[in-house]
């Protein structure tokens, strides 16, 4: 039993305008070190999943850069490994040829390459499921019910405002999919949500891109999913570990903030024995605390050097704190520079910004500040 | 087949380290954990990369399977090479029998074949056992331009440490005249840094003549170099300047990693232009948490602070839990310090246990020594481990071995 693993890199890219300026949802930098893609990747190779396929669209040259050859994820293999597909131009490109906007489009899109897949499953992940779940287990599941297509779900507590970005999904008993509702616009309560994450056998996966491509369908939950139901066998998989997903800029500084605030939530994505989270190695050397430093409740990355005061913040890699400087509720990104004496507060500041002496920015936990990719304050 | 090579480096990384006691029980001295994430084998290594030598041979011995294991197929180094990258070269068994490497020169004269394959002009020695970033590529235009049999690397010590190294006395284009072996009356301030430049066929011949002299000790510093000087061979002396240190000792290697410290610390591995490659593990970044206290300190990656670390070197997924107190210390990875212990003046190899108030080591200022805790061992609760201490085993009253 062969798994592949198909990736989409862009499918949100809208959340969060100011972080998909210059990159894919895909490699929005997350968690000191990481970027999204590397909880989906690392879920993948944790599983034994080798041949790797990341559908992306535009703004990709950073998830490039980011995945290199694989190596770091244990991906760089003559057979199988990790594969980019971008979009599937002619070279009689008239206006007709648009890139998708739907994951099933997105799957259209490469037909070229999942007509060739040759494992048994394909899991499809989305790009910003934050969460470390073991997914040869819901293969197992799947297999064992004979399923063709197999959805993670969580069960939450929503509110209207959260019921109306996410898709629920209705199980009987016995774990098979009554009922698929995509964006309720009036649901409150507890409901399956569907996670993104899913399992397909090979040929199940094959034969809705060809249907679609024939009838011209678009969505995979309106046009396939809910279609399907009644003649096909969809299951549930029930996950119950930490789990997040980006929505907006809201919710990328909250989960965020979340590693900093609950000890479980870091645990169960970071200290899963034997399901490590890979990333690029940039080789930094280890972090470097002066005698005036003062650090409390951070999450902090290698190759940073702190000489004045971090609080709840998150610190990725290759950051400088200047002396008297004050970080609280920031997050920021690879090698933010800051001179002495500064202030920030609620800031998200992208790559390589510089703040310069006696600087003072204040953001709210509800609209943080955002410093966009090499600004210079 | 294989394509020439200008330059190979080869790198003893055989000796055992016989003086930093506990921490090299189960490992290989340059297989020891230096500066939070790397081992001393990373500093030569990541200086041949960077000085543009891809050819490396690591000449193991005592203890291989962890340095071995790192070392692995060296991509952390980018040295998987389709021509030439590392190469592991244990001793071996031969036609005419099986040797150990009997002694620096004979390890290089067992690898000859190794070195033949990539005919290359000039052959690099260096040794596994010293901190410091030097540029190879510099060492080796000097010694093509000065037309040397053989370049030796030198270091300006003080006159009254002289005599602990091999001196080297040179005229004023720094043509080697004579070689002192730790003199008890040194001429010179030039000491031999064990980092050598010979013109392969120069070595190969007498290597061939050190291996066919009986009752040689077979080593480049007591054999091949005075032979040479002997012969009236060309031999140059190269100069370096920098941080340089030989972390033979428990003391010595104490001082390396305090030496990353401070502002401007004596010894910088932020280079971001002369990088220390070394193999990551992929561990989650180091939190330091509401009562954490972090000053004057490295910490590495997946690290837990919820404690006090002072003046201390962190190696990877390091816990110090609240209350506990770790002071002028250097903790290897997977090391656990439990709540009320205090870690004072201390090495503490990897995955080791100190106990709920349990006491390592003494203050600074009023300790005999640094206290040294082997890997794998539980400090029971309440124990008080002496300053000077060495801890190897679970012999010791309040020890215990943690099964794995």
């Amino acid at each position: 039993m062969s798994t592949a693993g198909i990736i989409f890199s862009n499918i949100h890219d809208n959340n969060i305008p100011e972080l998909t300026r210059n990159r894919t949802m895909a490699s929005v930098p997350f968690g000191c070190r990481y970027r999204l893609i590397d909880f989906a990747l690392s879920n993948m190779v944790n599983s034994n999943i080798n041949n790797v396929s990341v559908i992306t669209h535009y703004n990709y040259q950073s998830l490039m850069d980011h995945i290199g050859s694989g190596k770091d994820w244990d991906l760089a293999r003559r057979s199988g490994g990790i594969k980019i597909l971008p979009p599937f131009i002619r070279t009689t490109a008239n206006s007709a040829n648009q890139l998708y906007t739907t994951r099933l489009e997105a799957l259209k899109s490469v037909n070229y390459a999942i007509s060739k897949i040759t494992d048994d499953y394909v899991v499809l992940s989305d790009c910003d499921v934050i969460c470390n779940i073991d997914l040869n287990d819901m293969i197992k599941y799947h297999k064992a019910n004979d399923a063709d297509l197999t959805m993670a779900v969580k069960k939450v507590n929503l509110t209207k405002e959260q019921a109306k970005i996410n898709v629920l999904v209705d199980s009987n008993s016995n774990g098979e999919i009554t009922d698929v509702q995509a964006y309720p616009t009036n649901f409150e309560g507890e409901a399956d949500i569907n996670l993104n994450i899913m399992v397909m056998t090979r040929q199940y996966l094959q034969e809705i891109v060809e249907d679609s491509i024939a009838h011209n369908y678009t969505s995979l939950t309106k046009d396939i999913i809910l279609r399907g139901i009644s003649r096909k066998t969809y299951r549930t998989y029930r996950y119950d570990g930490y789990f997040a997903c980006i929505s907006s800029s809201q919710d990328y500084y909250a989960s965020s903030m979340e590693l900093i605030k609950d000890k479980d939530v870091r645990k169960q994505l970071f200290g899963v024995k034997n399901r490590p989270v890979y990333t690029k190695v940039r080789n930094s050397a280890p972090t470097y605390y002066s005698p005036e430093a003062k650090v409390t409740n951070s999450l902090i990355a290698d190759g940073c050097e702190i000489f004045g005061e971090v609080e709840n913040s998150i610190l990725f890699r290759g950051t400088k704190i200047g002396k008297g400087t004050k970080v609280k509720n920031s997050i920021l990104f690879q090698d933010t520079y800051t001179g002495e004496n500064v202030v920030l507060n609620c800031v998200i500041a992208d790559k390589n910004v510089v703040v310069r002496d006696n600087k003072v920015l204040s953001g709210d936990e509800t609209l943080p500040f955002y410093l966009a990719k090499g600004k210079m304050i | 087949m294989f394509k020439k090579k200008e330059c190979v480096a080869m790198l003893l990384a055989g000796g055992q380290g016989s003086r930093l006691y506990a921490l090299t029980e189960k490992t290989a001295k340059p297989a020891v954990t230096f500066g939070g994430k790397y081992r001393i084998i990373d500093f030569p290594m990541s200086n041949c990369v960077n000085s543009g030598i891809f050819t490396v041979g690591v000449l193991t011995q005592y203890q291989p399977l962890v340095l071995n294991e790192y070392i692995g197929n060296g991509q952390p180094w980018d040295l998987d090479r389709m021509n030439g990258g590392v190469m592991v070269l244990p001793p071996y068994q031969g036609k005419n029998g099986a040797d150990w490497y009997k002694g620096t020169a004979n390890a290089i004269y067992q690898n000859l074949d190794f070195i033949k394959r990539y005919a290359p002009d000039y052959v690099l020695i260096l040794s596994g056992d010293h901190i410091y970033k030097m540029d190879y590529n510099a060492m080796l235009q000097s010694h093509k331009n000065s037309g040397a049999d053989c370049t030796i690397a030198v270091l300006e010590v003080p006159l009254s440490e002289a005599s602990r190294f091999g001196i080297m006395v040179t005229d004023d284009t720094g043509r080697i005249t004579e070689f002192q072996e730790k003199p008890k009356n040194p001429t010179s301030t030039k000491a031999s840094m064990g980092i050598y430049i010979f013109n392969t066929k120069v070595l190969e011949k007498y290597l061939i003549d050190d291996e066919n002299t009986p009752g040689s000790s077979n080593d480049f510093g007591k054999n091949i170099i005075p032979n040479m000087l002997g012969d009236g061979m060309k031999m140059y002396t190269f100069p370096f300047e920098g941080y340089w240190k030989d972390v033979g000792t428990i003391s010595s290697l104490w001082e390396a990693n305090m030496d990353l410290l401070g502002e401007k610390p004596e010894f910088n591995v932020h280079d971001k232009k002369w990088r220390i490659f070394s193999r990551n593990y992929a561990a989650p970044p180091h939190y330091v948490g509401e009562d954490g206290n972090v000053s004057d300190s490295i910490v590495s990656e997946g690290c837990e602070i919820y404690g006090t670390v002072e003046h201390s070197v962190l190696s990877g997924n390091v816990i110090v839990e609240k209350g506990a107190i770790v002071k002028d210390s250097v903790i290897m990875s997977g090391t656990v310090i439990k709540s009320g212990a205090v870690v004072n003046y201390s090495i503490i190899d990897s995955n080791s246990i100190v106990s709920e108030n349990a006491k390592v080591g003494e203050d600074k200022e009023g300790a005999k020594g640094i206290a040294v805790i082997g890997s794998g061992l539980c400090v029971e609760p309440n124990v008080v481990i002496d300053s000077e201490a060495m801890i190897n085993n679970d012999a010791f009253d309040g020890i215990t071995s943690i099964e794995e």
